[in-house]
């Protein structure tokens, strides 16, 4: 009997079919990964197998079979011993994923509670077992902690061991690792790989990361509008594939170790930072966001600062446009010491959704810098601003639209669009491009190269994918809390660092083969650093 | 729960600057007001000896800062007032005099202060079981006949005039089926069984005007914490429905009710007039539209300080509840 055995799945939200058809089948012990761009419907069919759909208004149509009971068809009772109980599962964002007032510890046992008759004091006990389980430290002490106590890594951790509290069949994990740091990600990526070689248990991956997928399973199918496009061993569909849409998909992915052809750099510098400092807090509680950092950006190059949350990067990226004031230190445009923003020095945000004032139009959005420059004359506003949407790739006629008809990659084009209006020689993207998904990725990323060749802009790419930063970037500043820890032309900190924090920063780049996959983890175990 | 000494520290400093702002505020509005301040003190039917006296008490001939200083003493270390041939001692938290009634004004409002704590406590306990409970029952059966029913009885709630809710009552409880006499006020100390029957009616007066509220409140907060993530993770776990609205759900409502239970209490302990007057009950609301009635300064001042001494200590109470309720407040 397979341990998954889904048979034409579809459902339904109102008018929306987001899983269309769809069939998959898991071995007791073995390991999924269901891959897709945003909207594929992969995480509609991760709630389907624990049959969270019921009740919720959706339809669903198909059977669904998970260790050995038909969700669709089970009574209430029988659906509940089933969920954390045969089959567990475990999101993506952790710190909304727990309740805020409760301690972890008494969490876990609540859970273990419902589907074991144990005492309170037993369950107590099972849940700092599985906590220790899962790499906790002091898991006695910190199991009375509340989730807001635990780093993101930590509180990952603690889901997964509250998924294991049961000793589950199967564990369904929906992105994962998608909401933590790139060397926390590769931790919990080898603690599900060791927890499912001791305890058997099978493990269904629900994923946008190609690169997580292949380091996780054995299996992948790849989704595309709720249906599966491709299915088969990860090594043969990320290797030779079949389809034409996963050979889009992975090219689109960026890739850690391709060298990247540089950019027309002149010797002219735009934008200079002395000794940037940055406080937040007072007294005691003083620290220092962003350290001693100095740097340098030439006109027409791409300077990337690659760091994990918490290093500073985008207080970094503030004080270059003049948002945030340094505490210490000068930022210096054009050669000139910096007073109040100037419209040379533009930003581009991460999220695109909240970046947009929500009830004016996008055009009345990309034409704030014009009018902020005194333009008054409506039909030179309207023109420039039209001009503007179609060089990012949009049209004039979206000047009267809002933001929400727009998807996230076009929101971000307008974002682009409204840094230039201002004719900047310095643009600072902050993240541009972490919300969205990979081809939409590739493809802004694409426009900003553009941009650069033919208007001479200087871009500070700010992120923290490593692998971004390597496809945009002439030289890159790696940062860890506050400091610069090491700075050079990219192929040379890339295939060389020299700091033992880029080496593991490196070393925890998801691989898209799986051998390669294999071998990090190993290497990880060696370079394992603090 | 370290810190805790501290933030009560600087807890109470704040709530003792607040009620010294408000205290300057009502001193100036209503001694620095035009005419003949010892005249309207002191009554219409003073003669003009006595209103003399009273000029001389108020020492209207003094600058107001001096005069507001003497006032602060007055609360901090008592006050002497000399009646032409004796001499009156006002004792420690002295706010000053009513000559209209020559009583104390300190004295006035403990004897009135019992009356409205008794029906604000009261009810106060009620509307909490009634306004939580029925706003957890239609988070818990959302969707359904149960919900709609409550939600449209809350909206009478809402809608009746706290008044008339009590007019209905008395003459149909105590009118009509006779269950309960006509209430009548009966002080704790002298016989706890009749002051809790005289007061039964007050509190479920109260009590429905207020719980309607409530049952708002905690239904929304209720319906926007079962829509997060966290509850999501306990349904994937078979956690059953009663646990996640009783346990989950209702914990993440819990620091609006508070916020909410703070205000509410403050200001109904001074403004529950139309219930104390329904009911005959003579409390502070009472009191005080009769002293603004007549014009009585001192105990108009003194009641104010003392309402706004009540809502400030309910805030604080607020806060410290809020840092219990949820780890996550950093008490500060």
């Amino acid at each position: 009997m397979s341990l998954v055995h889904v048979t034409d799945l579809t459902v339904e939200f109102g008018d929306l079919r987001a899983v269309d058809g769809l069939s998959v089948r898991l071995e007791q012990g073995a390991a999924l990964a269901l891959v897709g761009e945003s909207g594929s419907g992969k995480s509609t069919v991760a709630s389907a197998l624990l049959g969270l759909h019921r009740g919720t208004g959706a339809r669903v149509g198909g059977s669904v079979e998970v260790a050995g009971v038909d969700v669709q068809r089970a009574p209430d009772d029988d659906l509940r011993r089933l969920r954390g109980g045969k089959a567990a599962m475990v999101f993506q964002d952790p710190l909304s994923s727990l309740d805020p007032y409760y301690a972890i510890g008494d969490q876990i046992a609540e859970v273990y509670r419902v589907h074991t008759r144990v005492s309170r004091r037993a369950a107590r006990a099972r849940a700092v077992e599985v906590l220790d389980r899962v790499g906790i430290p002091d898991a006695v002490r910190r199991s009375r902690a509340r989730p807001h106590e635990f780093s993101g890594g930590m509180r990952q951790r603690a889901l997964i061991a509250m998924a294991l509290a049961c000793e589950p069949d199967l564990l369904i994990a929906d992105e994962p690792t998608t909401a933590l740091d790139v060397t926390v990600q590769a931790q919990i990526l080898d603690l599900l790989h060791t927890l499912r070689q001791e305890t058997g248990m099978g493990l269904l991956l629900v994923t946008h990361d190609v690169g997580v997928a292949a380091e996780s399973v054995d299996d992948v199918l790849v989704m595309r509008h709720g249906r599966a496009v491709e299915q088969g061993p990860v090594g043969a569909v990320l290797g030779a594939p079949a389809e034409a849409y996963t050979r889009e998909l992975l090219a689109a992915v960026p890739r850690v170790d391709a060298p990247r052809t540089p950019s027309r750099a002149s010797g002219e510098v735009v934008l200079e930072a002395k000794s940037l400092r940055r406080e937040f807090g007072r007294g005691k509680k003083a620290f220092a966001a962003v350290d001693d950092v100095s740097l340098t950006v030439h006109r027409g190059e791409t300077l990337g600062v690659v760091g994990e949350s918490g290093s500073g990067k985008t207080t970094l990226g503030r004080m270059l446009v003049g948002l945030l004031e340094p505490t210490a230190g000068e930022v210096r445009h054009d050669g000139h010491a910096r007073v109040g923003v100037n419209p040379a020095v533009q930003m581009v945000f991460q999220d695109p959704v909240s970046s947009l004032n929500p009830r004016r139009s996008v055009g009345e959005s990309i034409a704030d810098p014009l009018r902020a420059r005194g333009e008054r004359d409506e039909k030179r506003i309207r023109g420039r601003v039209t001009e503007l949407l179609e060089r990012v790739g949009l049209e004039g006629a979206h000047y009267d639209r809002y933001p929400h008809e727009f998807s996230g990659g076009q929101r971000q084009r307008v974002g682009i669009a409204r840094a230039l209006a201002a004719d900047p020689r310095v643009i600072v993207c902050d993240e541009p491009v972490s919300a969205l998904d990979v081809t939409t990725q590739a493809q802004v990323v694409a426009l900003l190269g553009e941009l650069q060749r033919e208007l001479g802009l200087a871009l500070v790419f700010v992120a923290h994918d490593l692998a971004v930063v390597r496809q945009v970037s002439d030289r890159v500043a790696v940062m860890r809390r506050g400091r610069i820890v090491e700075t050079g032309p990219a192929d040379e900190v890339y295939d060389n660092p020299r700091d033992p924090y880029t080496k593991q920063l490196l070393a925890a780049v998801p691989a898209l083969d799986p051998r390669i996959a294999a071998r990090r983890r190993a290497e990880r175990r060696e370079v394992a650093v603090t | 729960m370290s810190g805790f000494t501290g933030f009560a520290l600087r807890r109470t400093v704040s709530a003792v600057l607040t009620l010294l702002a408000l205290s300057v505020i009502i001193y100036v509005v209503f001694y620095a007001t035009p005419g003949n301040v010892a005249q309207i003190t002191c009554g219409p039917r003073c003669s003009p000896e006595q209103v003399h006296q009273v000029a001389q008490q108020l020492r209207l001939d003094d600058p107001l800062y001096l005069r507001y200083w003497h006032f602060l003493q007055g609360i901090v270390a008592g006050h002497d007032y000399s009646t032409g041939t004796s001499v009156e001692h006002c004792p420690a938290p002295c706010l000053g005099l009513s000559y209209q009634s020559d009583q104390q004004v300190t004295q006035i409002i403990l004897n009135k202060l019992p009356v409205s704590l008794s029906l604000v406590l009261g009810g106060m306990v009620l509307w909490l079981l009634l306004g939580v409970g029925t706003g957890v029952l239609s988070a818990w059966r959302r969707g359904r006949f149960t919900e709609r029913a409550l939600t449209g009885l809350t909206l009478a709630g809402i809608a009746t005039p706290a008044f008339v809710i009590g007019l209905v009552l008395m003459i149909v409880v105590c009118g009509q089926l006779e269950i309960l006499p006509f209430p009548e006020y009966v002080a704790f100390s002298d016989d706890p069984e009749q002051w809790m029957w005289g007061l039964l009616l007050p509190w479920v007066t109260l009590a429905l005007a207020e719980a309607a509220y409530f049952a708002r409140l905690t239904r929304a907060s209720m319906l926007e914490t079962l829509a997060e993530d966290h509850i999501r993770t306990f349904r994937a776990y078979g956690v059953g429905e009663r646990s996640i609205v009783g346990r989950h759900a209702l914990r993440g409502a819990l620091a609006p009710i508070i916020a909410l239970n703070a205000n509410d209490f403050g200001s109904a302990v001074g403004g529950a007039v139309l219930v104390e007057s329904l009911f005959g009950l003579p409390g502070i609301g009472q009191e005080l539209v009769h002293a603004v009635t007549v014009v009585d300064l001192p105990v108009v001042v003194g009641m104010v300080l003392v309402i706004g001494f009540f809502v400030v200590l309910a805030n604080a109470v607020a806060d410290v509840l809020y840092a219990v309720a949820d780890r996550r407040v950093v008490l500060a």
